[in-house]
C-alpha cells in the first residue's frame, strides 16, 4: 500500500495569478513620455486635418473666425495637387525601392558570403550605416560634386534637375545601403546544410534557388521592398538639399504649407497630407508586419 | 535621415553566416561565387566610391581652376555659425542617447522582470515611430514645441523629439541584449543573495549587456548627428539644417563640401571602430 506524504510547507498564500498592481508604476514614465511626445502629436495632427476655419471679409480684410470640426475637409486630400504630390511620391518611392531591392539584394548576398569577420563586410556595414543613417543632405551635396551643370567631376549633366530620374538615383545612395541592413539577416539565416541536402538530392544550382532559396528568401525579400518603400516615402533631407524650387513630394509640401502657413483661407494643408501619410505608411507597414511574422517561423 | 533602419545593429557583423571554406559548395562552385563577388563589389566600389572622391575633390579645390588648397577644410572652423551647429548635434545626439537609455532601459527590464504581460504593448508603442514618419510627427510637435519655446529657445529642446526617432532602432539592440542573457535566473539569484530591484538592474543585468547598450549608442547616435527633417520644420541650426542654409545662401559654397565630407568620414570612421570594439570583446569572453 503506497504512503502519501504530505508535506506542510509555508508558502505565501497565493493570489490567483494577480500581480500587486505597485509593479505597473515602474511602467509610468515611460508611458507619460510616450503618450505626451508620440500619441499626442499624433492625434494632434488627425484632429487638426478636420478642422475647418471660417472666414469672414470684414473692410475688405480676411478675418479668421471660429474653427470647427468637419470630416467632409478629408474630400481636399483628393484634390488635383494634392493628387499630384501623391502620384510623385509614390511614383519616386516605388522606383527607388524596386531598383534599390534589386541591386541591394545581390550586393546582400555577396557580402554575406565572404568571412563573417572579413574586412568587406566591416566596410560594407559600416559604409550602409553611414549612408542609410546619416547620409541625407550630404548625399545631395556629394551627387552635386559628381555630375553638377557647372563644375561636375564626371559630367556637366543637364539632367541634374529632373525628377523622378535624377533625384532616384541619389535616393539609391541610401536605399541600397539600406537593403544591405535589412536583408542581410535573412540572407545569413540560409543554412549550409540546405545547400547540401540539395546537393544531395542531385539539385543543381538552379533547383537549390528555385525550390529552397527563392521561396526561403521572397518573405523577407517583399519585406524589406515595402520597408524601402516607407523610407523613400518620408524621406526628406536628401530631396531638399537637391533642390528646393518646386515641391514634387509630400514631404515638401508639408514643410512648406507648414512654414509658410498660408492655411488662412483652406483647411489646415499640412495636416491633411501628413493624415494622407499616415494611412498610406500605415498599410504599408502592415504589409510589412505580415511578411515579418512568415519570415520568423525559419529565421532564428 | 532615413526614417526607417531596422537592424544595422554592430552585433550583426559576427552572426554566423557562411564560413571561409563554404560547406555545401564544390570547388567549381565556389570558383564562380568568389568571381561574382568581387564583380560585385567592384561594381559598388565605383558606384559608392565616385560621389564620395568627387566630394573630397570638391572640397579640395582652390580658387583659382586647376588648383587644389585645404581652405575650405579651414572654414569649417571659422566659417560664421558653422561650428556651432556641430557643437549643437554632438551635444543633442549624445543627450538623446542618455534620456533614451534612462527612459527605456529601465522599463525594459522592469517589464522582463515584474510585469511581462505589459511586454506586448512595450515593443508596439516602440516600433509605432516606425509607421507614423518624422515628417508626419512633425507635424503635431510643431504645436507642442510652440510651448516649449516660450520656456527655453535652446536647439537642446530638439531632444524630446529625438527620443521618440531613435526609440524602434534601439529598442530592438536592447532587445536583442536582453534576449541573450538569462534575465529571470539572474535576477533569481541575485534576489535570494538579498539583492533590491535597483541593484538588480544597474548591477546584475545592465553589466550583460553593455554589448547591446553600444549599440543603442551607436545607432541613436548616427541617426541624430545627421537628422534633419525635424531640425529644419522646427527651425533648429543643426549641422545638417546649417549645411543646407549656407548652401542657399552662399554664392561659393565650398565649406558645405568640405563639411559634408568630415561628416560622412566621422560617421563611418565611428561604426568602423566600434565594430571591432565589440569584437575584441566577445573575443576575451569566450
Amino acid at each position: 500500500m503506497a504512503v502519501t506524504v504530505v508535506t506542510e510547507t509555508g508558502a505565501r498564500p497565493v493570489r490567483a495569478g494577480r500581480r500587486p498592481p505597485v509593479a505597473w508604476v515602474g511602467t509610468l514614465p515611460f508611458l507619460a513620455y510616450v503618450a505626451l511626445f508620440l500619441i499626442l502629436p499624433t492625434g494632434i495632427v488627425v484632429w487638426n486635418a478636420f478642422q475647418v476655419t471660417t472666414t469672414k471679409v470684414v473692410n475688405g480684410i480676411p478675418v479668421t473666425g471660429a474653427k470647427h470640426f468637419d470630416l467632409g475637409t478629408f474630400n481636399q486630400l483628393f484634390n488635383a495637387a494634392n493628387r499630384g504630390y501623391f502620384v510623385n511620391s509614390i511614383e519616386l518611392a516605388g522606383l527607388t525601392a524596386l531598383a534599390g531591392a534589386i541591386l541591394g539584394a545581390v550586393l546582400t548576398y555577396a557580402v554575406a558570403t565572404g568571412s563573417p569577420n572579413g574586412v568587406i563586410r566591416r566596410i560594407a556595414l559600416a559604409g550602409s550605416g553611414v549612408l542609410a543613417q546619416f547620409g541625407g543632405v550630404t548625399l545631395a551635396f556629394a551627387f552635386f560634386a559628381l555630375i553638377n551643370p557647372s563644375n561636375g567631376l564626371l559630367l556637366h549633366a543637364s539632367w541634374y534637375y529632373t525628377f523622378p530620374w535624377s533625384i532616384g538615383l541619389i535616393y539609391l545612395y541610401f536605399q541600397i545601403p539600406l537593403m544591405v541592413l535589412i536583408f542581410l539577416p535573412a540572407v545569413d539565416g540560409l543554412k549550409a546544410q540546405w545547400r547540401e541536402a540539395a546537393e544531395n538530392l542531385g539539385g543543381s544550382t538552379w533547383h537549390y534557388w528555385r525550390y529552397v532559396g527563392g521561396p526561403l528568401l521572397l518573405p523577407p525579400f517583399l519585406g524589406a521592398l515595402l520597408l524601402m518603400f516607407a523610407n523613400a516615402l518620408s524621406a526628406f533631407a536628401t530631396i531638399v538639399a537637391w533642390d528646393n524650387q518646386i515641391s514634387f513630394v509630400v514631404p515638401q509640401q508639408i514643410s512648406s504649407d507648414l512654414i509658410s502657413e498660408v492655411g488662412l483661407f483652406s483647411v489646415n494643408g499640412a495636416d491633411l497630407l501628413a493624415l494622407g501619410m499616415v494611412i498610406l505608411v500605415a498599410l504599408v507597414m502592415t504589409g510589412y508586419a505580415l511578411l515579418q511574422r512568415r519570415t520568423a517561423r525559419w529565421l532564428r | 535621415m532615413a526614417a526607417i533602419v531596422p537592424v544595422p545593429v554592430v552585433d550583426d557583423l559576427t552572426s554566423p553566416g557562411a564560413q571561409q571554406s563554404r560547406p555545401g559548395l564544390r570547388a567549381s562552385q565556389s570558383r564562380r561565387l568568389n568571381a561574382f563577388r568581387y564583380l560585385v563589389f567592384a561594381l559598388a566600389a565605383v558606384f559608392f566610391g565616385l560621389p564620395m572622391f568627387a566630394l573630397f575633390r570638391m572640397s579640395l579645390l582652390g580658387s583659382r581652376p586647376g588648383t587644389y588648397s585645404f581652405a575650405a577644410w579651414k572654414q569649417i572652423g571659422t566659417y560664421p555659425g558653422l561650428l556651432g551647429s556641430i557643437e549643437l548635434s554632438l551635444e543633442i545626439s549624445v543627450i538623446t542617447f542618455v534620456l533614451m537609455i534612462l527612459l527605456l532601459l529601465p522599463t525594459m527590464m522592469w517589464t522582463r522582470l515584474r510585469v511581462p504581460r505589459f511586454g506586448r504593448t512595450l515593443e508596439f508603442l516602440c516600433l509605432l515611430p516606425l509607421a507614423i514618419p518624422a515628417i508626419v510627427l512633425v507635424v503635431g510637435w510643431a504645436p507642442e514645441y510652440n510651448r516649449i519655446e516660450r520656456f527655453n529657445l535652446s536647439g537642446i529642446m530638439l531632444i524630446w523629439a529625438y527620443v521618440i526617432l531613435v526609440l524602434p532602432y534601439t529598442y530592438r539592440a536592447l532587445s536583442a541584449g536582453l534576449n541573450a542573457i538569462d534575465v529571470p535566473t539572474l535576477s533569481e539569484a541575485a534576489r535570494s543573495l538579498g539583492a533590491s530591484w535597483a541593484t538588480v538592474m544597474t548591477r546584475i543585468i545592465a553589466p550583460n549587456m553593455w554589448q547591446a547598450i553600444l549599440n543603442a549608442a551607436l545607432l541613436s547616435m548616427s541617426l541624430t548627428l545627421g537628422e534633419f527633417t525635424v531640425a529644419y520644420i522646427l527651425g533648429y541650426n543643426t549641422f545638417s539644417v546649417k549645411l543646407v542654409s549656407i548652401s542657399r545662401n552662399s554664392n561659393n559654397p565650398v565649406v558645405v563640401f568640405a563639411a559634408s565630407a568630415a561628416g560622412l568620414l566621422f560617421t563611418f570612421l565611428l561604426l568602423l571602430i566600434l565594430s571591432y570594439v565589440g569584437r575584441r570583446r566577445r573575443r576575451r569572453r569566450a
